[in-house]
């Protein structure tokens, strides 16, 4: 049982990893244009 | 020739750019809101124009809500370059401030998805804890293990709770202190009083905590809410827009006759003022000098230009065609009859914002229902079965959260957004979150005329019986000229070369010297005809030397399945009226050609607007669908509204519902989706409410663990979501 005090705290710290990117993606304005982020991709340049 | 020189138009937007710039450590930034980017094509001719000025920094436009941010270094002057690259590129930019037009709206989509990622967080966790517990319920875990595994969860679930649950908090925390109650209320109560009993049995070692089905709920309620935004399209708010059409400048004759350029709303009653070829008129005026034609499009909803000379009264936001103008100002900024209207519209819109959505219905009446049986539970069990209060607690508690509307707070939203994709898929855009639920509701259905019933664009009439060579002759000169009469001159004979060295006399016509002679294009004075055969319709002449001279018809075609459309709306038992703002004899062709029985002609966009006003006393519920200015009181003032894409930005703004296309048809496809949709939702909710008739026995009688909980929870929602997912289906008749 206590690998438990080892695997929560590590199940939890990829969570919150996961969570922390989607805040900083989402402040660093990447939600901000999605149709916008469609169409460049098709760009070739840049 | 003087004249010729001051009719050039003022750069515009260049006198309004200051005070826009924002300058930051020799970076000025300036924003600007874009007319006409449609495309990832329209993006990149402007990104790339802007970045080929060495001095520019970055040059980024967002798509979605059609803004442009451009940074540079060196003098602040640049900006009137830069604005007029983008003029040349043929895009109105209009400078913006930022903090200004930051809204609310979207301020609140952020919190709601940084909620929902939260939520999402927790309720993974804190589930992944939950199955733990369930399990060890079975092969028997020890308390301590329990205990921990408990606190961990509370750990998690309740700063997440904490933080993700603001947006229920707070607007039925703004429902109570107004002493009302919406959906929100019920679920506040229900999320507090588990997170709060959950916290009570973990630090009492209890058996069961609820934390997972409080997390799981709000995740739900989160995506529901979310969905629920995303679903009202690209809605942008009027005022922005109209800003765009009022930063026009205009040019000032001054006494001495120098030409001076100022901001539309600055000019004075008494002023003169210059109207350019192809210049939008700024102000309201009479003629002084010059015979032009005038694009009135945008106040009478009428496609086809009027004349005008000396004494005659023009309107702001109409756009002159033919030749220069100077007008008098008889009225600027907001005395003109554009602000007038869009006063109007206002007006209009604040009644319909009172609008209760039907999901707010139903939750007016569940939240007394639910809080009551939570009651009943708590004083049933302590009162006539003795139980213990904290034991008795437990109980209600479980009765909140398992009729928590959490599947009715998902039954709405999914079917919109998946309606809404389907409809978008036919090109047809819902920009207001209720537009579907008030669609179902119509009984009447309003059309305007030019632009809606018809294309808005004059068409060329009996192309068959005309003479070929004579067409590809015209067309041919015709192509030199923006004119829309010649535009659709063009249109008609696709393919014709352009000929060289066409002169254009504005107003009159077009002039090109071949080798037979002079051809002329234009109008009946111009070509020096006189045909005693007079016609109404808008018309343009060829003269070619020793041959007869041909006349061309235009005529403001109807849109080719409008018959068929307004008889499937009589067909489903819909009235259908026609309001124009043209002549008497041309409407009344119309409705006759269509089989509309009840029109008007002449309306004014006030006329229309009371027209509406006076179905709705009736008790009447109308769909108006319309595209100018001139309808957009009327498009407000309606029970819901849609507009062409071709129509102006005001119209599409005031419109609930925007769709595309050169047919009428998309109008049949929403009222068809709306009223499946609408059948969808009720079945949705008639489920919700059938699932709490089964749990809440369960509760009633307190034998709702966090296992069960969390399975019907989950169940109600899918079958909820996976009725919705009908609507995603082609119909099968």
């Amino acid at each position: 049982v206590s690998i438990l005090a080892w695997l929560i705290p590590l199940a939890l710290a990829l969570g919150a990893l996961g969570l922390g990117a989607f805040l900083w993606a989402l402040r660093s304005g990447q939600f901000d244009d999605l149709d916008g982020a469609a169409e460049r991709i098709l760009f070739d340049d840049d | 020739m003087t004249a010729l020189a001051v009719a050039d138009p003022p750069s515009e937007a260049v006198a309004a750019v200051d005070g826009y710039v924002q300058t930051e450590g020799g970076l000025h930034r300036l924003h600007l809101m874009v007319d006409g980017v449609h495309c990832g094509g329209c993006v990149r001719r402007i990104e790339r124009a802007l970045a080929a000025d060495p001095a520019v920094e970055s040059a980024r436009v967002n798509l979605t809500t059609r803004r442009l941010t451009v940074a540079w270094r060196g003098p602040e002057e640049l900006a009137g370059h830069l604005l007029r690259t983008l003029a040349d590129l043929g895009f109105r930019a209009v400078p913006y401030d930022p903090a200004q037009l930051a809204t609310a709206e979207d301020a609140a989509e952020r919190q709601l998805l940084r909620a929902m990622a939260v939520a999402g967080f927790a309720a993974a966790n804190v589930m992944l804890l939950s199955v733990s517990v369930w399990a060890g319920h079975a092969q028997g875990m020890g308390e301590a293990t329990r205990a921990l595994l408990h606190w961990f969860s509370a750990l998690i679930a309740l700063p997440a709770i904490v933080y993700a649950g603001r947006p229920f908090f707070a607007s039925a925390w703004q429902a109570l202190r107004r002493g009302r109650t919406n959906m929100d209320v019920p679920i506040t109560v229900g999320l507090v009083l588990a997170a709060a009993m959950s916290l009570f049995e973990t630090v009492r070692g209890g058996e069961h905590a609820y934390f997972d089905s409080a997390v799981m709920l709000l995740f739900f309620l989160l995506i529901g809410r979310y969905l629920d935004r995303r679903a009202r399209g690209r809605a942008r708010g009027t005022a922005a827009r109209l800003l765009a059409l009022n930063a026009e400048a205009v040019t000032v004759l001054d006494a001495d006759g120098r030409a001076r350029a100022l901001p539309a709303r600055q000019a004075v009653p008494g002023m003169v003022v210059l109207v350019a070829t192809g210049e939008r008129i700024g102000v309201d005026g009479r003629v002084v000098d010059g015979t032009s034609e005038v694009d009135t499009s945008l106040i009478t909803g009428e496609t086809l230009a009027r004349p005008v000379g000396p004494g005659e009264v023009v309107f702001a936001g109409t756009l002159n065609h033919g030749a220069p103008l100077r007008l008098a100002v008889s009225a600027a900024g907001e005395d003109t009859l554009l602000a007038e209207i869009v006063r109007l519209m206002e007006l209009a819109e604040q009644r319909r914002a009172r609008y209760v959505v039907l999901a707010d219905r139903v939750a007016r009446r569940y939240a007394p229902v639910v809080h009551g049986l939570a009651l009943a539970t708590f004083l049933g069990w302590t009162l006539f079965a003795g139980l213990a209060w904290q034991t008795a607690l437990l109980y209600a508690v479980a009765v909140l959260i398992i009729t928590c509307p959490c599947a009715l707070g998902l039954a709405v939203p999914v079917v919109q957004v998946i309606a809404s994709g389907r409809l978008l898929q036919g090109g047809s855009l819902l920009k207001s979150p209720t537009a579907l639920e008030r669609l179902a509701e119509i009984d009447t259905v309003v059309f305007d005329k030019t632009g809606t019933l018809s294309r808005g664009a004059p068409a060329l009439q009996d192309t068959a019986a005309l003479d070929p060579e004579a067409l590809r002759r015209a067309a041919a000169l015709a192509g030199a000229s923006r004119h829309p009469l010649a535009r659709a001159l063009c249109a008609a004979a696709p393919a014709v070369p352009l000929a060289r060295g066409v002169e254009e006399m504005p107003g009159r016509g077009l002039r090109w010297v071949g080798p037979d002679g002079e051809v002329r294009v234009g109008s009946r004075a111009w070509c020096g005809i006189a045909d005693p055969h007079d016609s109404t319709l808008p018309e343009l002449w060829l003269s070619v030397p020793d041959q007869a001279p041909v006349r061309f018809a235009f005529e403001d075609s109807l849109r080719e399945d409008a018959a068929e459309v307004v008889a499937a709306l009589e067909a489903r038992g819909l009235e259908v009226e026609l309001l124009s703002g043209d002549r008497a004899p041309a409407v009344a062709a119309v409705a006759a050609r269509l089989g509309i029985a009840r029109w008007r002609a002449g309306c004014t966009p006030a006329d229309k607007s009371a027209r509406l006003a006076e179905l709705a006393r009736e008790g009447l519920r109308a769909l108006m669908v319309g595209d100018g200015l001139n309808d957009g009181p009327a498009l407000a003032a309606a029970h819901v509204s849609l507009s062409p894409s071709s129509a102006i930005d005001i119209a599409q703004n005031a419109a609930d519902a925007v769709f595309q296309g050169a047919r009428l048809q998309p109008v049949l496809e929403l009222l068809d989706v709306a009223r499946r949709a609408d059948r969808l939702i009720k079945q949705n909710l008639a489920l919700a409410l059938t699932y709490n008739l089964f749990a809440l026995p369960l509760a009633v009688l307190g034998q709702v663990t966090p296992l069960i909980a969390a399975l019907c929870m989950s169940a109600s929602s899918l079958v909820v979501v996976g009725n919705a997912l009908r609507l995603g289906r082609r119909r099968a008749a």
